[in-house]
């Protein structure tokens, strides 16, 4: 009983982080170029919708994947398009993006519901056949743990992949150095001959479409009827940023905030079962409003976001030229 | 065949907003010659050189390198060209590694397709042309990945580079770590190595000590003899003598004229650059000593990193008397001067003024006991004065409390009547009181600054970098107030960057390294060379136990009540 218990814990810690993983390597693709895109609720919210409406459509989860990427990857675009050929302020237009990303979504969603007629559960369930579990061969048999972090959909994998490659471009190729210092000093890189706006529209782009894929897996695990009154996202965009300061700017990092901060949304579902298997151990987390473990994230969000931006400069990792637009001009 | 001219700039204009910066400006750069670029602030001469260099496009002109017209939109196509800047402000990314920083802008070497084909249907026998070819394109592919990873030998290669040029650099150190003359060092490896045959350095002795500017102009001189040309960036005219073989002078935005520096002297380059005749000295009035007016005794302050900016500080300024800080940049100077006018709590010390302790004191007290601060950032803007509002409310700012205390309204009418005052005594030139202080040109915005702070009647004036970007004029001016007010008995503390004018303005000068105080010296007997050894740590004066001439002692405060 314990150890099932442990393993579901494990497990669904794992399905809960991984769109937070893909929201945070997505936001760290943007924030080490130089462009703090507070875009990533409205982003993700794109890429759940279209993904999931032509996923289904089409019967094909490859498809809903590249939906869901091109979708989120057209709000970086907009992004990247205010921000960097028209120079306008970041913080604007990210929340821009995320009001706008928010509507389309409900716009879109609203529309095709009432009149196209939502997708079916049966549809959905068929894209879901590429969903079921695809155990890795040896590594799913130890106990405990190959049930828990080795026997998932593709997209967990895919996600843990997409960290582990952004960590080693950003680290050990020659375009991962450029483009940190566009966000670190985008004037020493111009002056290198780099071209400092491909690199932003390339980066911003790439993180957008990394954004949606997190979002289409959001709008998979929960799926159903069209949910007009909270939608998939529900604020996880925003831990996402929260996310990128606690990761440090490393993807690799991200792996183990996503980790951290998944707790209490896994906590909230799997309270009742730890209480029922370790009824000495844990039986105070019962004493505890179910409703608290659905704050908690965003209060830690809130706290990280305050205690990051009170943080001494020198000690954090952020890249120095975040949030400030560049224009060689500039005097 | 040879080009006589390395660069020939022809009839280039540019203008920002309204004001034109370059007014049809030629210019020619010989083969091999080091041209000193002189002029005041303000002269146009780093918006010419950034435009060489690709960061702002003129508005009309044309640009030849090598004899041939070169169109430069970016920074690239001035590296393609084999032209290379080293920035007043360092083009360095500060998280990085000295190798990182040079690699950022290395291209990918192509691959030699032909000569690799040659070589392996020679080599290797018997595997024949379609063996061979296949053979080339496998390892071309990996030559393609390799040449964009980054991978460890990327530090000795940087290492052996600088090498070779002559420069000793620790490639895996990061660019936060290194000191100033570190930071030139590799700017100027880093421009080398991408192959500027063309070399700009924009003002590279403003933050160097007297010592690593001989050493930069040895290095100057030999890539001369390599075959490099160069145009160096100052308003120093003793360096310009030094090291240069031409002089080309701007004079607002337009050309004046070049000059061999063999067939001139200082005086006549500063009425080519001033456009008149001017005196070249500054004077020390002699007051007779007074009592101190302001103690500082073992003070000790944190930077916002949370480091120690000043380290155990202890000095005294009489009335009458002006002490110069000298220092490298970023040495304490900026929180001292915010720990005097209260803006910066301390970690620990005195401060006494006129025998009472007033650490801990509001500022808005402190400058009611006499205490005026002037601190000049290096945007000229950034502190002191709103640069919006008009020069009456600039002067508001500061005393609108003295009329009515309960009033909740200002009396504009002497805000306005402080404004006429300064604009007549330190001939400031605005159209009116109520002009915007941006608007003002920077020597002028500086006056009123300085101005505010005399108008309220201080007996000490804590001023740093006054006459930081001003042209000769303006910068006379200035120091003709500061001698003025010490005449009437001020205590004056000079934060100062250009050496000369220190030994010849200040009656005692103290040096400041990384916050810790290595002597203060009579402005009288000492030298540029002594003081240039204490900026860097070389020499330390509190630490040796022999008492040299010069040093002044501390006065016990409580002694000699007031």
């Amino acid at each position: 009983m314990g150890v099932e218990v442990l393993t579901g814990f494990l497990y669904s810690l794992v399905v809960y982080n991984i769109p937070l993983l893909y929201g945070t390597v997505g936001e760290i693709f943007n924030e080490k170029t130089g462009s703090l895109n507070l875009g990533v609720e409205g982003t993700m919210a794109v890429g759940s919708l279209f993904g999931y409406l032509v996923g289904c459509w089409c019967n094909s989860l490859l498809l809903g994947i590249l939906a869901a990427m091109v979708f989120a990857g057209l709000c970086g675009l907009l992004f990247a398009f205010f921000t960097v050929t028209l120079q306008a302020n970041q913080n604007v237009t990210g929340l821009t993006i995320t009001t706008l990303g928010l509507g389309i979504y409900y716009f879109v969603g609203h529309g095709v519901n009432k009149n196209l007629g939502w997708p079916s559960m049966q549809a959905a369930a068929n894209v879901a056949a590429g969903w079921k579990a695809q155990p890795i061969p040896l590594l799913s048999d130890i106990p405990i743990i190959g049930k828990a972090f080795f026997s998932h959909n593709i997209f967990v994998y895919l996600g843990v992949l997409i960290a582990v490659l952004s960590w080693w471009y950003m680290k050990y190729t020659k375009a991962g150095l450029r483009m940190r210092a566009v966000g670190e000093n985008p004037a020493a890189a111009d002056s290198c001959g780099v071209n400092i706006n491909r690199y932003k529209y390339a980066h911003i782009l790439l993180g957008s479409a990394i954004m949606g894929i997190g979002g289409y897996y959001m709008a998979l695990n929960i799926s159903g009827e069209y949910l007009a009154s909270t939608g998939w996202i529900n604020g996880y965009g925003w831990i996402a940023v929260a996310l990128v300061i606690f990761a440090k700017w490393n993807p690799a990092r991200a792996l183990l905030g996503t980790f951290v901060f998944g707790i209490f949304k896994t906590l909230e579902v799997y309270n009742d079962s730890i209480v029922a298997a370790f009824p000495k151990a844990f039986g105070w987390l019962n004493a505890i409003p179910l409703k608290v473990y659905t704050a908690l994230p965003f209060i830690i969000t809130a706290v990280v976001l305050f205690a990051g931006s009170v943080r001494k400069k020198s000690k954090s990792n952020q890249p120095a030229a975040v949030g400030v637009n560049y224009y060689r001009e500039d005097r | 065949m040879a080009v006589d001219f390395a660069v020939e700039l022809k009839n280039i204009s540019k203008t920002f907003g309204s004001a034109a910066a370059n007014k049809n400006i030629s210019l020619s750069l010989k083969q091999g010659e080091i041209l000193a670029l002189l002029g005041e602030n303000g002269s146009g001469k780093t918006t010419l050189m950034n435009i060489l260099a690709g960061i702002y496009q003129p508005d009309s002109g044309s640009i030849y390198v090598n004899g041939e017209k070169a169109v430069i939109t970016s920074p690239k196509d001035a590296k393609r060209l084999g032209i290379g800047m080293v920035h007043q402000h360092f083009k360095l990314v500060d998280v990085f590694s000295a190798a990182d920083n040079v690699w950022l802008g290395r291209e990918n070497r192509s691959y030699g397709f032909r000569e690799r084909y040659k070589a392996e249907v020679s080599g290797k026998k018997g595997i024949g042309k379609f063996g061979a070819a296949a053979s080339v394109i496998f390892h071309a592919a990996g030559f393609f990945v390799s040449e964009r990873l980054l991978k460890k030998s990327r530090y000795r290669e940087i290492e052996e580079i600088s090498r070779s040029f002559g420069f000793e650099m620790d490639p895996k150190k990061k660019v936060y770590h290194m000191a100033v003359s570190e930071k030139q060092t590799l700017e100027i490896v880093k421009v080398l190595y991408y192959g500027a045959k063309v070399i700009i350095l924009d003002e590279p002795t403003a933050v160097l000590t007297v010592q690593e500017t001989e050493k930069l102009f040895g290095v100057l001189r030999q890539m001369r003899a390599e075959g490099h040309s160069i145009i160096i960036i100052t308003h120093k005219l003793h360096e310009v003598m030094a090291v240069s073989d031409r002089v080309a002078v701007l004079r607002k935005g337009e050309y004046v004229g070049t000059v061999e520096t063999a067939s001139t002297n200082e005086q006549k380059l500063t009425e080519l650059m001033v456009g008149h005749k001017i005196t070249l000295n500054i004077e020390r009035p002699f007051v007779e000593k007074k009592k101190p007016l302001l103690e500082i005794r073992g003070l000790t302050i944190e930077n916002d990193e949370g480091a120690c900016a000043i380290d155990d500080v202890s000095f005294y300024i009489r009335g009458g008397e002006i002490l110069g800080v000298a220092g490298i940049a970023g040495c304490g100077q900026k929180e001292l001067c915010e720990a005097i006018a209260g803006l910066r709590k301390i970690k620990s010390g005195e401060i006494v003024h006129k025998g009472e302790n007033i650490v801990g004191l509001a500022p808005k007290k402190i400058i009611e006991k006499g205490i005026a601060m002037s601190f000049i950032p290096e945007d000229r803007l950034g502190m002191g004065l709103a640069p919006s509002l008009s020069i009456t409310d600039n002067m508001l700012l500061k005393n609108y409390r003295d009329d009515n205390r309960f009033s909740p309204f200002v009396n504009r009418r002497r805000g306005r009547a402080d404004a006429r005052t300064i604009i007549s005594e330190l001939d400031i030139v605005t159209p009116s009181t109520e002009t915007p202080v941006r608007l003002l040109s920077g020597g002028n915005v500086q006056k009123v600054l300085v101005g505010r702070e005399i108008e309220t009647g201080p007996n000490v004036i804590v001023t740093a970098y006054p006459v930081r970007g001003l042209d000769i004029h303006s910068s006379y001016a200035i120091y003709d107030i500061l001698n003025r007010q010490k005449v009437s008995g001020v205590g004056i503390l000079f934060v100062g960057e250009d050496l000369d004018v220190m030994l010849a303005l200040c009656d005692k000068i103290m040096v400041l390294c990384h916050g810790r105080v290595m002597g203060i010296v009579h402005a009288a007997k000492t030298t540029k060379e002594e003081l240039g050894l204490m900026m860097t740590g070389a020499l330390n004066l509190v630490r040796s136990d022999e008492k040299r001439t010069g040093i002044a002692k501390d006065t016990n405060i409580k002694e000699q009540p007031s």
